[in-house]
């Protein structure tokens, strides 16, 4: 395969190439329900925004496939360090609903502490979901680093990186390739290809036929995979961590897919997106796509579908009370880890907002101390 | 103990960091069999082999974005980067990320690492190997910046910074790689950060500096000394966290204070200085502070012994806040 032809699996009629892999009935249901899950978790979020319960959110409709898929090859002592657009990576592994609730309220109880914008995830556990930067592109060379100490240690461990088409053009994607290839850490490149970098399209992004093609001179694989075709994004992930854990180092695939919302909940598209184009790929949908396969193996039908969607919105709307009710992070939360210590002129400064706090009347419960 | 110039400190902190903790790595351009272009990292890669201390691609970016991955996984780098003057490249890495991991995750992600950088003027470097940009990384809540002038607080304070859970930078003074020398313990040993060094003492004036400005003040101290003006001269060592209360304590002692650096005025660490004793020691001066530095300009090739505060500066500001 040249890395212009695009890797598939399921034909749009659901039916397969021969190149599926042995998933279990159960593990193509969980997929399944992930991207339900993630597709509930999109909408639940557009709506807690439109009504102002949340600032922000990213729209995730499109790329459920891409997500699950990559996730699905992955073990749970590998690495994944993703965009904003990639939660449906850690429904996949087992992080809750109410985990990723308490960061869209930036409550007491998210793991960053209120500190981040929402959908800007960072989980230790089950599986390394590494914290998210607004920043384009910085977290590739990062994933290299973390990947080249697996390989020192000589663990068989491998690190995920998951990035945009516009993050093709970032400093951190010459070096991240660059690096990973010469050392040949255990990486893989997941470029979701998704047609749009906020309001420009790939044709502003990059002269080159392709994304994949830029493999061929970092000297790494670079393979062009259908991103709506959740197994053929799982074999995709599965030759590339084979070939990493192998010892021959990364990988840089391009995931072909569609944005089929907006770039946030800040933008409009219907400004600069042509309306035939989401049509196009609206009848390419990535969850109807699986469900005809689905529907092949008899693990299908269109009254599952609607239950299982229907559990997880009860699922993620009781997340959503849940964090919604939890009180906002504490006031000493702004001055904690800033480094492990808090240092005395840090330290002064918070006192000194505690005591105007305390002074003016409007400190909540639990100010003033540092947690130490 | 051994005598040891200031960069064969650096290279025997690094040596024995290696040998104690097998987590700690050293990588950047040149660092390999060359041993870097001021052989600070000469003879690691032979002692340790190619898995401790590598030579990486031509990128800071990439040093210092693989640097933190490797953090973020368990090892200790201490990334070099040649020149401070080619940081910039990496400015997102160290500022947007290696100083905001802990505190965007909540602590669940961490940076522990190093990054070793010479700086400052004083060998014909002109524009691009000269620069003093302590005052970038002072502004980044998150970073420690450390400086050391003598070859014991080199050794002591990469130690310490090594050992810091938290991503420190680590200001070589370039000029003074091999104009200085002392005497150096064997093994192990720490000085601890956010402490100053009183390298002189004195009743008529204080003298705030740090690396390679430090030297250049104890000569300027004893000129004046010659002229019946006693300075008190403080190696702040650590920048950020400033150690504020013995900065304080220091500018009481005398109420009348010179700050010295390299780096041009504006916005500089000498203005942060300037303020924090205005903001809580005023009652306590008898001058108006004055401060040293490099000049508002870029920085110059043929004429930087213009540009740099020398003695004759430094002790032209010494008599001025004595005599005011």
């Amino acid at each position: 395969m040249t890395s212009q032809q695009l890797l598939s699996v399921i034909e749009p009629d659901g039916s397969t190439n021969g190149h599926e892999s042995g998933l279990s009935k159960d593990e193509l249901l969980h997929c399944y329900r992930t991207m339900l899950r993630v597709r509930a978790f999109d909408d639940t979020c557009m709506k807690l925004q439109r009504s102002g319960r949340i600032g922000f959110s990213i729209p995730n409709k499109g790329v459920e496939a891409c997500q699950v898929g990559a996730a699905s090859a992955l073990q749970k002592t590998d690495w994944i360090f993703p965009s904003y657009r990639d939660f449906g990576m850690a429904l996949y592994h087992g992080i809750t609903p109410l985990d990723m609730m308490h960061n869209m309220f930036g409550n007491a109880n998210d793991s960053a502490r209120g500190r981040q914008m929402p959908v800007h995830f960072s989980f230790v556990k089950p599986i390394r979901f590494v914290s998210i930067s607004s920043p384009i592109g910085t977290h590739l060379p990062q994933a290299v680093g973390a990947a080249y100490a697996m390989k020192l240690r000589g663990e068989k461990h491998a690190a995920l990186v998951s990035f945009g088409d516009g993050g093709t053009s970032s400093l951190g994607f010459h070096s991240g390739l660059n690096f990973a290839a010469v050392w040949k850490a255990p990486v893989v490149f997941l470029c979701q290809n998704n047609g749009w970098a906020i309001s420009c399209p790939s044709s502003e992004q990059t002269a080159s036929e392709s994304y994949a093609i830029k493999a061929k001179a970092y000297g790494m694989p670079g393979v062009r995979v259908d991103g709506n075709d959740v197994l053929a994004m799982r074999k995709a992930m599965l030759d590339a961590l084979d070939h990493a854990r192998a010892g021959h180092g990364p990988t840089l695939i391009e995931a072909v897919t569609y944005r089929m919302g907006g770039h946030s909940t800040s933008d409009d598209p219907t400004r600069y997106v042509p309306k035939h184009e989401v049509e196009e790929w609206t009848k390419k949908d990535p969850v109807a796509r699986f469900e005809r396969f689905l529907a092949t193996r008899k693990l299908w039908t269109k009254e599952l579908g609607e239950k299982l969607y229907a559990e997880a919105m009860e699922e993620i709307g009781a997340a959503a009370k849940l964090a919604e009710a939890t009180a906002p992070p504490p006031l000493e939360t702004i001055f904690s880890d800033v480094y492990a210590t808090v240092p005395q002129h840090i330290r002064k400064q918070g006192e000194a907002s505690f005591e105007l706090a305390r002074r003016k009347g409007d400190a909540s419960a639990g100010d003033g101390k540092f947690p130490l | 103990m051994a005598t040891l110039t200031l960069v064969q400190a650096v290279n025997d902190a690094l040596k024995t960091a290696m040998r104690d903790d097998p987590s700690v790595v050293v990588l950047g351009e040149d660092v390999g069999p060359k041993g870097g272009v001021f052989l600070a990292t000469e003879g690691l890669t032979k002692a340790f082999g190619k898995g401790r201390c590598f030579d990486t691609p031509l990128s800071e970016d990439g040093i210092i974005g693989t640097g933190i991955g490797m953090a973020l996984n368990g090892l200790k780098p201490v990334c070099e980067i040649q020149f401070q003057d080619f940081i910039f490249p990496a400015f997102d890495q160290i500022v947007s990320e290696a100083a905001k991991f802990r505190y965007r995750s909540g602590g669940q992600y961490t940076c522990p690492m190093v990054i070793r950088t010479p700086y400052g003027g004083g060998i014909r470097g002109g524009l691009y190997h000269s620069q003093s940009g302590e005052a970038y990384f002072c502004h980044t809540p998150g970073l420690k910046v450390v400086i050391p002038s003598t070859p014991h607080d080199a050794k002591g304070l990469l130690l310490a910074s090594i050992d810091d859970p938290d991503p420190v930078i680590f200001l070589e003074p370039k000029a003074l790689y091999r104009q200085v020398k002392g005497e150096v313990p064997e093994g192990k040993y720490t000085v601890p950060l956010s402490t100053l060094r009183t390298v002189r003492e004195g009743k008529g004036v204080t003298v705030f500096c740090y690396g390679a400005m430090v030297p250049v003040c104890m000569k300027a101290a004893e000129q004046a000394a010659e002229k019946g003006i006693e300075c008190l001269v403080i190696d702040l060592r650590t920048l950020l966290p400033l150690d504020e209360e013995g900065v304080l304590e220091a500018a009481k002692q005398t109420g009348r204070v010179v700050v010295v650096h390299e780096a041009p005025r504006f916005c500089g660490f000498g203005g942060e200085i300037s303020a924090l004793i205005a903001e809580n020691a005023i009652e306590y001066m008898e001058a108006p502070i004055a401060r040293v530095t490099g000049f508002d300009t870029p920085f110059p090739n043929t004429l930087e012994h213009h540009y740099m505060p020398d003695a004759r500066r430094v002790l032209d500001a010494i008599e001025h806040v004595h005599g005011y």
